[in-house]
């Protein structure tokens, strides 16, 4: 019996793996305030499931294409009609009510909607596993090989155009990189509760961070953090895994944010000793 | 472009950045139109005009941040611009030391961000959060920043805007220590006057066309360029053939033209300031 047969094991890896992408990716989400999108882009995944469940695809692909269709059509230019948040707000639940009037008309097949709905990172397979790693890793991957454009698009475009890059494209990755992370993350934490695995471990990280590598990694650490004490806490209360991590992520950052101005405070204070 | 501009633009110096007939009118609103700029290595070209006139947006399209509407923008294959936008938000949520705020923007090693963080005046800052620094601080790093691209033009949106009159002057004292060091082109606009109509080379007045252009005195002294600053600009020569005389004078050192100082000496310059005072109260 290997050890990826405990079905604990697997959860737990199954969200450190999303976690680990989810914290870098959300630190992009958070700094150039993207949660909305996000969010867009998440409750989409449900209409995604709702159309490869009728035509037969993986739900995997139906997600990724939901989620990717709704991000780039949030991305075009809407010339100003609408404020950019009412439109994602239209968007956003559009896809998830439109997702779950989709679902119901699919007789015969049974669907488990909480499971889409909140995640249920406990009947993950191997193969979900392989999946979610193989996401979280390109996901990862992505960043890493493209974080100075990445880093200079999002402190300034016009910086960006100035040292030849195109802001566009950096944003365009960025959207490829969230439609995939929540293609791959559905299984863990749910369409709802997918933009809180971006934007709490991220949010915390931010009073202890110096260097935006340095939030990045510790948002991913954070996110582990709270997936191995959020499953813990489903195994011994018997509550459900995906909100369990979720909450957990967010004492992390309400410890963070009760602590962290006093660590600034000693910091600086430190610095004037030196 | 006015004989004005080729007479003391370097004559045979292939431009780095040639702009012909640009038009920019985002949703049918002209902001420029009909555009003809070039810039050739080595000058200092000073883009002045009231408030709205397309400043910044013409330095925009310059980098390449916005796509014209009409005309063309040639760049030579030599071209690499160093950008100080006017105003750099780097988001509160974002934190990042000068550091690495230098070292995203390219720099190689650990010895050249050193050497320019010295050069800009902020060696020893190279730690701190971008988010403590000062506006002047602030400024200085995103020149650092600019220059760690070694750049053959350097583009300067109203990169002074909130620092104090001092700090102005040391500004773009430094701009022009770093033009002699770096020997490259510089494009700026700027609200102040006085200061940059001393340090320029060629001067060009927009007010959504290129109205006049060329050497500050010329321009000054130009019914259009009058039109558009009243009669407070004859302070602003007056300073500029001083603080002009006065670099001959001393020969280039170090001492640079700090223009308040020698107001106490020369009557004319400070009566010619006062009256270009009241007229702009």
């Amino acid at each position: 019996m290997s050890l990826l047969d405990d079905f604990m094991i697997r959860a737990a890896l199954a969200g450190i793996g999303v976690a680990l992408a989810a914290g870098p990716l959300g630190c992009f989400v958070v700094w150039r305030r993207m949660a909305y999108f996000g969010d867009a882009t998440a409750h989409a995944s449900l209409l995604g499931v709702a159309l490869a469940l009728a035509s037969d695809l993986p739900v995997l692909l139906g997600v990724l294409g939901a989620a990717l269709a709704t991000a780039l059509v949030l991305s075009a230019r809407w010339g100003g009609t609408y404020a950019a948040d009412t439109l994602l707000g239209v968007v956003a639940h559009a896809s998830l009510a439109l997702g779950l009037v989709a679902v119901s008309f699919l007789h015969g097949v049974r669907i488990d909607l909480m499971g889409y709905l909140f995640g249920d990172i406990l009947a993950v397979t191997r193969a979900d596993l392989a999946v979610i790693w193989a996401g979280a890793l390109a996901v990862a991957a992505l960043l890493v090989l493209r974080w100075r454009g990445l880093m200079t698009a999002t402190l300034s475009p016009d910086l960006a155009f100035a040292e030849g890059r195109d802001p566009e494209r950096e944003r365009l990755v960025l959207t490829v990189a969230l439609a995939l992370l929540v293609a791959v993350a559905i299984k863990v934490v749910g369409a709802l509760l997918i933009t809180a695995m971006l934007i709490v471990p991220a949010a915390a990280a931010r009073g202890f961070a110096r260097t935006p590598e340095g939030m990045a990694a510790l948002a991913a650490l954070i996110g582990a953090g709270a997936v191995i004490a959020g499953v813990a806490a489903s195994f011994r209360l018997d509550t459900p895994a995906g909100p369990s991590i979720v909450v957990a992520a967010v004492a992390v950052f309400l410890a963070a944010a009760l602590a962290g101005p006093r660590l600034a405070e000693r910091r600086a204070e430190n610095g004037r000793v030196v | 472009m006015s004989p004005e501009g080729l007479a003391i633009a370097v004559p045979h110096a292939k431009p780095l950045i040639e702009v012909r007939g640009l038009t920019v009118a985002p949703g049918g609103k002209r902001i420029l139109w009909d555009v003809d700029l070039a810039i050739r290595p080595d000058e200092i070209v000073t883009l002045v005009g009231p408030n709205g006139s397309g400043k910044t947006t013409l330095l925009r399209a310059i980098v390449g941040a916005i796509r014209p509407d009409g005309g063309e923008i040639r760049r030579s294959p030599s071209l690499r611009i160093g950008y100080v936008p006017q105003r750099l938000a780097i988001d509160r949520t974002m934190p990042i030391t000068v550091d690495r705020f230098l070292a995203l923007g390219g720099a190689t090693d650990a010895a050249a961000l050193r050497e320019a963080l010295e050069r800009v005046g902020i060696a020893g800052l190279g730690g701190q959060q971008m988010a403590t620094l000062s506006g002047g601080q602030f400024q200085r790093a995103v020149l650092a920043r600019a220059l760690l691209r070694r750049p053959t033009m350097l583009v300067l949106d109203e990169a002074t805007q909130g620092l104090d009159q001092p700090g102005v002057a040391a500004f773009y004292r430094l701009i022009e220590e770093v033009r002699r060091a770096l020997g490259c082109a510089v494009v700026m606009a700027s609200h102040d006057l006085h200061v940059v109509m001393s340090a320029s080379d060629r001067v060009i007045c927009l007010n959504g066309h290129v109205c006049c252009e060329g050497t500050p005195t010329v321009v000054s002294a130009r019914p259009e360029y009058r039109a558009l600053f009243g009669l407070g600009t004859e302070g602003t020569l007056a300073l500029y053939r001083h603080v002009h005389d006065h670099r001959h004078d001393v020969g280039g050192t170090d001492g640079a033209p700090c223009g308040e100082d020698h107001h106490h000496h020369h009557a004319p310059a400070d009566a010619d300031r006062s009256a270009g005072k009241e007229h702009e109260a």
